[in-house]
């Protein structure tokens, strides 16, 4: 089972979660994903100790996909 | 890390700025050092040339000598406020965060983070401690202090362990991104950062030196 999670105001949040073979579950995850997307979050996918990777489309294959805000010089 | 490729989609929104490399930092580096000479040596001699001048002079020299050592402690004060800790949410977004961030970082980071608020991450540039609303970035006797943060979801404070998640995925990402986006604070002599970090979070720099 993977899972679409979202960084917020309660620790995280899970938007969808699929299963490859589900294709009910992928479509909802795909719309909360691009949901996400228009509303200026980023997604990211961790690649291994020190490793995480931008990505734009839903990696249908990850365990875990993570939604963060956008960062700012302070 | 990567590079263009992969690159961290905030830089079009400091787009002005030139791409941080190894060579840029070393060179930004050797900037603050000389502003902090710029600062110290006129009022050191001003000191010196006082006493010699005149005996009287005295307290003026120890006034000057004051300045020398008080301007580089103010960039050092600005640059250690970077890892400050910021109001904390309640209790249970802050273990949901710490739970999360706890999954991405290995045990001694996990540790380290527990006693310091900042998460040790190597890297090319060298190594950084990540907080909540900014970095530090390890080079040799160099420290580097990095002002930056999450932007705060509409009508949501994110808990801690979201805001260095924020930062350590960035960073993950694109690492020369990362210090171009982020704003410099100071850059100077690794003695002096620690000397302005809270007690707590000497350690973690003592960690990774």
């Amino acid at each position: 089972m993977s899972r679409l999670i979202r960084m917020d105001g309660s620790g995280h949040t899970t938007l969808a979660e699929w299963t490859a073979d589900d294709a009910a579950s992928v479509e909802a995850a795909v719309a909360a994903f691009r949901e996400e997307l228009d509303q200026g979050s980023i997604a990211m996918v961790t690649r291994g100790p020190g490793q995480a990777e931008h990505v734009r489309e839903l990696p249908l294959d990850e365990p875990l996909v993570i939604m963060r805000r956008p960062i700012a010089g302070g | 890390m990567s590079a263009a490729a992969g690159a961290l989609p905030e830089l079009a929104s400091v787009y002005w700025r030139p791409r941080m490399t190894p060579e840029r930092l070393r060179r930004r580096e050797r900037l603050w050092t000389l502003t902090t000479l710029a600062h110290v040596v006129p009022f050191v001699l001003v000191a010196i040339v006082m006493v010699l001048l005149s005996p009287l002079a005295v307290p003026v020299s120890l006034a000057a000598l004051a300045h020398a050592w008080l301007i580089p402690e103010l960039y050092a004060r600005r640059g250690a406020t970077v890892t400050r800790s910021l109001t904390p949410a309640a209790d249970g977004p802050e273990r949901v965060s710490l739970g999360l961030l706890g999954d991405l970082v290995d045990h001694d980071a996990r540790a380290l983070h527990a006693r310091t608020g900042l998460v040790p991450e190597p890297g090319r540039l060298g190594t950084w401690l990540v907080g909540e609303a900014g970095a530090l970035l390890v080079h040799g006797r160099t420290v580097s202090c990095w002002c930056v943060r999450a932007t705060d979801p509409e009508g949501a404070r994110l808990p801690s362990g979201d805001r260095v998640a924020h930062l350590l995925l960035a960073l993950r990402s694109d690492e020369e991104g990362f210090a171009t986006v982020a704003n410099l604070a100071f850059s100077g002599a690794r003695w002096r950062v620690r000397r302005r970090l809270p007690k707590r979070q000497r350690a973690a720099l003592d960690a990774v030196a």
